[in-house]
């Protein structure tokens, strides 16, 4: 079995997802949970560059990760705000402690 | 030469992003993240993805870093408990599923030639997907407003306290039993 280096970066791009989904999970402040999102982005940014070259249409893919560069940008803006806001009021970026839901 | 390059880029962004997760302290997980962010940037560029490494770059390794560090000198630093919200081999076996069941649907990718010549994204952008792009450009400038509106703080009067965010939920329940109260008597 002989590996082509775009199953290398497929790799990298698996291995990113695990680390940032993992971090997703356990994460309990509100700033960090933003920038683990930041870090599954960016490997779904590669997955798509990889995709497009893969099938021979580069452009195509560069244009959507574009997309998702921008859609992320602004969330990421959105989210920041609105941790600086819950901070501010609340007094805290602990998950389990601003969370008002009881079941 | 080309397998190393790419192994040792996913190696090195891997462990950035580690380290930018398990890090107790946020502005070294941020510089890890614009570490990642400039791997991220040179790979894509190995793949060919020109314009989008520059967007990445500049996007990812920039403003993103620096409204982090603006939102941290505004906010400080929280002291955690460090217990996660699952318990972590839980969260170890589901990331692991995940990313085996990635690897199992995607491995080994199938590469086709490139039978269309060399398209630019300027012309995908603007010919068949300028939608998208309109769509682009309205979602930054609500972002931009939406951050306007929600950094903004309001201006009291000198000697006057911001009242907190108990006193505005009791001050709205109030308001809301007194139009109650107006209802019934009417």
């Amino acid at each position: 079995m002989t590996l082509n280096p775009l199953d290398i970066v497929l790799f990298g791009v698996v291995v990113l997802l695990i680390v940032g989904f993992y971090g997703l999970l356990i994460t309990r402040n509100l700033i960090k949970i933003v920038l683990v999102l930041q870090i599954l982005v960016k490997a779904v940014v590669i997955a798509l560059v990889l995709a497009g070259k893969s099938s021979g249409n580069l452009g195509l893919g560069q244009s959507l990760a574009a997309t998702v560069i921008v859609a992320d940008t602004v969330v990421a803006v959105v989210a920041l705000a609105l941790a600086v806001q819950v901070r501010r009021r609340v007094g805290t970026l602990d998950l389990a402690k601003i969370s008002s839901l009881r079941g | 030469m080309e397998i190393l390059y790419y192994t040792l880029l996913g190696l090195g962004a891997s462990f950035c992003a580690y380290r930018a997760m398990i890090s107790r302290h946020l502005l070294p997980s941020t510089l890890y993240l614009a570490c990642v962010s400039a791997l991220v940037t040179i790979t894509l560029y190995l793949l060919g993805a020109y314009e989008v490494a520059v967007i990445e770059l500049s996007v990812g390794a920039g403003l993103v870093t620096v409204l982090l560090v603006y939102a941290l000198s505004v906010i400080g630093e929280d002291v955690f408990d460090p217990t996660s919200i699952i318990p972590k081999p839980l969260a170890i076996f589901l990331v692991t599923a995940i990313g085996g069941l990635v690897i199992w649907m995607v491995y080994p990718l199938t590469i086709h030639p490139n039978t269309n010549g060399e398209v630019l994204l300027a012309d995908v952008l603007w010919k068949y997907r300028a939608l998208d792009v309109w769509v682009q450009v309205a979602l930054i400038f609500s972002g931009v407003m939406g951050v306007l509106g929600l950094l903004s703080e309001k201006v009291h009067p000198q000697g006057q306290e911001m009242p907190s965010y108990e006193n505005q939920a009791i001050d709205v329940n109030n308001r809301i039993g007194v139009q109650i109260e107006q209802e019934l008597h009417v």
